[in-house]
Parts: C-alpha cells; structure tokens; sequence
C-alpha cells in the first residue's frame, strides 16, 4: 500500500467520522433551509419559539431514553406515562382546591406528585426488568398497555380537565417567557446540559456505556449491573414526569389519547441522533437534535400544501431513515 | 270422544301454561358497542346507561344487556354470548369495524333476532331490520352554511380536519361543496386527528403562515379546544374571529349558552345515537306502528335558543 492510499484512506475515514458527528445538524440545517424557501414565515420568530417549545416534550423524554437505550434498554411506555401522571395530577390538584385554594401551592403539590409518580414508576419498569428478569421490551409493553387503560379508566373514557381557576396559576409554566425563550424550552435546556454532563462526565454515565456494550463484562469488572440499570429506568421516569408539569398547563386535560406514539417518538429522535439502538454508545447533544427535527418535519408539512396530507407518515418515515443512513452508512468502504 | 276431550283439555292447559310462561318471559334486547376510548365514545356509553334505565323502568319486561368490547374480535364473541347465553330477541350493534363483523351479525340474524345496525353500516346489504345513524355530510354541509352566514367574499378560513377516514372525507366533501362559488377563500386544509394537542399544533403553524385568517372549521369540538389555545396564545382571537366544531361536548354547549362569542355555535353529532337506537328498537316490540326503516339523525345547529336542550352536564362529553 502506497503513501497516498493510506492518507486517503485515513481522510475518508475522517470525513465519515466527521459526517456521523455532524450528520444530524446537517439533516435539521437542510431541514431549515427546505422549510425557509417553502415560506418565510417559517423562520420567524413566533415559528422557531413555537418549534423549540413544542420539541421540548419529546426532546425532555427523549434525553431520558439516551440513557435507557445506551444502557442496552427500550422503554416503551413513556406515552401512556405522560398520560396517566397528567390525568392523576389533574385529579390531585383539582381534589386539593378546596383545601389549598387555586394558588402555587396546590400547582407545586401537583407537581410533586408527579415527579413522584415518574420516579416510582420508572422504578417499576427497572426492578421488573432487572430483578424480575423480563426484556425490557416486554415489560414496558406491558406497563404501555396498563397506564393507558389507567387513564382511561380514571377519566371514565372521556377526558380530565383541569379546574379553570388552576389553569390561571398553572397557565404561565407554559405559556410565558423567560429572557425572550419560553420556560418549557428553558426547562428543555437545563435537562439537556444535566443528561449530557452526567452521561459523559461521571462513573454513572460511563457504566451505561458498559454495560450496553456487555453487559457481562461490567458485571465482572464490579459494576453494580442492576442497580445502573434501574437507575436509568427511574431518570428515564423523572424526565418524562418533568415533560408531563409542562405539558399539562398547555391544554389543561389529559385523555385516552394524551401522548399516544410518544415513546415512538423519543425513541427516533434517540436514533437520529446517533445513539446505537443496541446500546454501548451514547449521543445527548444528537438525541436533541433528533427531537427538533422530528418536530420540524412536522412543522414543514404543515407549512406547505404541495405534498398531500395523506402521505404526511411517508415523509415523516423517509426523512428518519434518510437521517439515520446519512450516519450509518460506510462511506470509507465504498466499492474497491 | 273421551279421549278426544282429554287431548282438548290437555291441550288447553298447555296453551294456557305457555300463556302463562311467555307473559313471564322478558324481551331481552342485546346492546353491543366499542368500549369507550375516547371522549364522544364516553358520551355515547353513558347515554346508553341513561336509556337502559329509563326503557326498564317504562317497560318491566323489556331487559336491555348492555355490553362494550376492548376490539372486533372482542364484540364478535360478544355477539355469540348474547345469542347462547342471553337468547337475546333483538340486537343493537354499533359495529367496532364493519368487515370483521358482518358475519358474526348474519349470525345473530339467523337466531331470529331483530337487528339495528348503529352509525357504521355492514359490508353486506339488506342484514338490519333498523339503522340510525348521525350523517357526516350534513355535518360539514351545515357548519358551511353557517361560514357562508358569517362571512363575506373575499374573506379566509383554515379547515382542521379529523383522522383520514370516509367519515372525515364525508364532512370535507360536503363543506367544500357548499362554500364553493361563495367567494370565500379556504386557505388551507391539515388532518388534526380529532385530537386537542394536534389541534394546537396545526393551528399554530396556520397562524405563522396565514397573516389574516377570519374564521376556523375545526369540525371537532375537541380539535376546537386547540384551536382556540393557539389562538389566545397569539392573541388573534378578537376582531370577530370565530370557531366552528362538532359534536356537541357539554363545554362547548355550556359556552355557547353563556354567549361566548370565539365558539357561537357547534353542529351536533349526537353522542345520544346509541340511545335512539334502543328507543327505536324497543318500539318494534311496544309500538302499534311500524318501525323498520333508515333513520338518519338530523346534524342540527346548535346555537344561544336551542343550546339547553342538548346540555347534559352528567355526561362525560
């Protein structure tokens, strides 16, 4: 092998490198510019503010999937979650009215609870998959199944509206600014640098990584393979409670239908944004470019009436498996 | 001859001991429908309640049997229950999906029993004795008129449309035929899938891209409640803007009682269809006057005079 060849070799190997870094800030800058030439519209300020907050859900839910999947998890019941700690939130708030009044007390109280909820009921998913020793695929597909009939249960098959005197204390968690930026995208930021410095600057984040890649390996190297494991099932729940206290002063009620695809969702923007669905490796900062541009697809095919509606799922569809082979794919290796 | 008397009188008592046996017999009616899964469905179950203990108490031998089911092939053997445990005399089916169940219905039809088919039609012709059902059409052909009442020429609306269905297609086809050739401007039309959040989300993105907009066909009261969300947030619903949905939820119903000017009306899809149905049924057994037939409920508007009566503030929807 000559000289040449091999520096060649090194700078494609360097470029695909470079690509898998880059590949899903291209897609969404590409993404942008297609948005920007359909209507100028779509970079105006109400836009972007619209995009970023509405990217904060899944965004928030999805950074706590990271660490589930780099972890060699999948949690599938982050939707029908969402959706059973709103309804029981709205349920406590409305019920502790009559004795805190509609003030920031019975909204804190709310909102406690739910975070207790996320966090219990992450637990639950981490104890049955490690101690229980069922995939996490089929725990979590039938947790999934019993929080929905949960909600739907407790709102009587209807929807769960919140007391119109709390939405008034509530409203502004949604709803308001904060130095020009929504609070959800606010909140949306502060989850994103907490996943990135713990996945990537503690023992915690590199024993995901660990334990993903082999798991009997970081048992034998003395990781307490269990308790990581249930660890990240609880972050995942603590974030999707975090998404739920945002997520409800919007509309102010929770249905059957609240969150349906959710774990869908996080779980594309997960892999758009790098993370290997198998586990052992990890991308925060991809997850949450992942997020905005499955919210910006959306927001597109709502800008243009080009493409029919009824193909809206073929788009959504082509751009993801566009993304995700953009990073995938080897481009050092192409025909000899 | 005697022993012609004692087959008489033997048979005599028979009939008078199958007299006696039929008047104690109930007319069992089986009532058939989707569990509850979202927020109409709940409106139409808890209607159904209503009627059930209503018709029992107006009528001691009528039992109604009321049953949901979580899926088609769940209704399916629900059907074949009500046939062998039950021995129902007549059936009120609001079919899950029309396909799967065509046949466990021809079933119950074979057993004898009296069919009403609710709201969405077999695969097969001639299996119902009766049909009631709400009607689509009229739905968007109504909230059109009202538009074209409202607004003037030149002026632009945004539609919201449901999941892609042939019920969404319905309400679509016959709103636009109707506002065809009025003058008014229909921006643009995006599927909001019956859902708030989606509500929200699509109106938002009309908002960015539409500069005027002067009124809103949501179609649904619940794509409605997103809708006037994402209006207050971008503070466009003054000027005599207006929002149009359907269904008839109570708050909506409340709100147009009270005079709320953003919502001024809602067209009716009326939860209550399944009681109708019963209604209906129970009178091929009570009423002296004929009953087979289509009956297709009319998609009333509701406005400030006849809002109370379609006002349930019990039911879930």
């Amino acid at each position: 092998m000559s000289d040449t060849e091999v520096i060649s070799a090194e700078r494609k190997r360097a470029f695909s490198i470079d690509l898998k870094a880059m590949g899903p800030a291209l897609a969404l800058l590409i993404l942008c510019i297609i948005g920007y030439s359909l209507n100028s519209a779509f970079l105006s300020e109400g836009n972007i503010t619209n995009l970023l907050t509405r990217s904060a859900f899944i965004g928030i839910i999805a950074v706590g999937a990271t660490f589930v999947i780099t972890a060699g998890g999948i949690d599938l019941s982050v939707g029908s979650m969402a959706a059973v700690i709103s309804g029981v939130m709205i349920i406590i708030m409305n019920n502790l009215v009559d004795t805190f009044g509609a003030g920031a007390v019975t909204v804190l109280i709310g909102c406690g609870c739910s975070l207790i909820l996320g966090i219990g009921a992450g637990w639950i998913n981490g104890a049955l998959t490690t101690k229980g020793k069922i995939e996490a695929f089929i725990v979590t597909l039938g947790t999934m199944g019993i929080y929905r009939s949960l909600v739907t249960y407790f709102a009587d098959g209807g929807t769960l509206s919140l007391n119109f005197d709390l939405r008034g204390t509530y409203r502004p968690v949604y709803y308001d600014s904060f130095l020009g930026l929504p609070i959800p995208v606010w909140v949306f930021i502060g989850v994103s640098i907490a996943g990135w410095v713990i996945l990537n600057r503690t023992a915690f984040g590199r024993y995901c990584t660990a334990i993903g890649s082999n798991e009997s390996v970081a048992k034998y190297s003395a990781v307490n393979v269990d308790r990581i494991k249930t660890a990240t099932y609880v972050i995942q729940g603590f974030c999707v409670a975090l998404a739920t206290i945002i997520y409800v002063p919007r509309l102010g009620s929770a249905s059957a239908s609240t969150g349906v695809l959710w774990e869908l969702e996080a779980i594309a923007a997960v892999i758009i944004g790098g993370t290997v669905l198998k586990g052992g490796y990890g991308r925060i900062g991809g997850t949450i470019l992942g997020a905005l541009i499955l919210t910006t697809i959306g927001n597109i095919l709502n800008f243009t009436d080009v493409i029919s509606n009824y193909l809206n799922g073929t788009m959504q569809g082509l751009i993801i498996i566009i993304a995700v082979w953009l990073q995938r794919a080897d481009w050092s290796k192409k025909k000899v | 001859m005697f022993k012609k008397s004692i087959m008489a009188l033997a048979l005599g008592t028979a009939v008078v001991f199958s007299g006696a046996a039929s008047a104690e017999e109930k007319i069992k009616i089986g009532v058939s429908y989707p569990t509850p899964t979202h927020a109409w469905a709940a409106g139409m179950n808890w209607h159904a309640e209503q009627a059930e203990k209503r018709l029992e108490e107006l009528y001691p031998d009528v039992d109604l049997i009321l049953v949901n089911s979580p899926d088609p092939a769940a209704q399916a053997s629900a059907l074949e229950d009500m046939v062998s445990v039950n021995q129902i005399d007549a059936l009120v089916v609001l079919p899950f999906e029309s396909d799967p169940l065509t046949d466990p219905v021809i079933n119950v039809k074979e057993s004898g029993a009296l069919i009403t088919v609710v709201d969405r039609g077999l695969s097969k012709e001639g299996i119902e004795d009766i049909y009631v059902a709400g009607n689509n059409p009229e739905l968007g052909r109504v909230s059109a008129e009202y538009m074209k009442s409202r607004l003037k020429e030149g002026d632009n609306i945004v539609i919201l449309r449901g999941i892609p269905t042939t019920i969404d297609n319905e309400r679509f086809d016959a709103f636009m035929a109707e506002i065809e050739g009025s003058g008014i401007n229909v921006l643009d039309h995006k599927h909001a899938n019956w859902n708030r959040d989606d509500g929200f989300e699509v109106m938002q993105d009309f908002l960015s891209r539409f500069p005027d907009i002067d009124a809103v066909w949501a179609q649904d009261d619940d794509i409605a409640i997103g809708v006037v969300a994402a209006l207050k947030q971008a503070g466009r619903d003054g000027d005599g803007m207006f929002v149009v949905g359907g269904a008839g939820m109570k708050e909506t119903i409340k709100g147009i009682m009270d005079g709320n000017e953003l919502q001024p009306i809602d067209v009716l899809y009326p939860p209550a269809m399944l009681a109708t149905a019963m209604d209906v049924t129970v009178a091929a057994f009570k009423s002296n006057g004929p009953v087979a037939g289509r009956y297709i409920l009319g998609a009333t508007l509701i406005d400030k005079d006849n809002a109370e009566q379609f006002y349930f503030p019990d039911s879930p929807f």
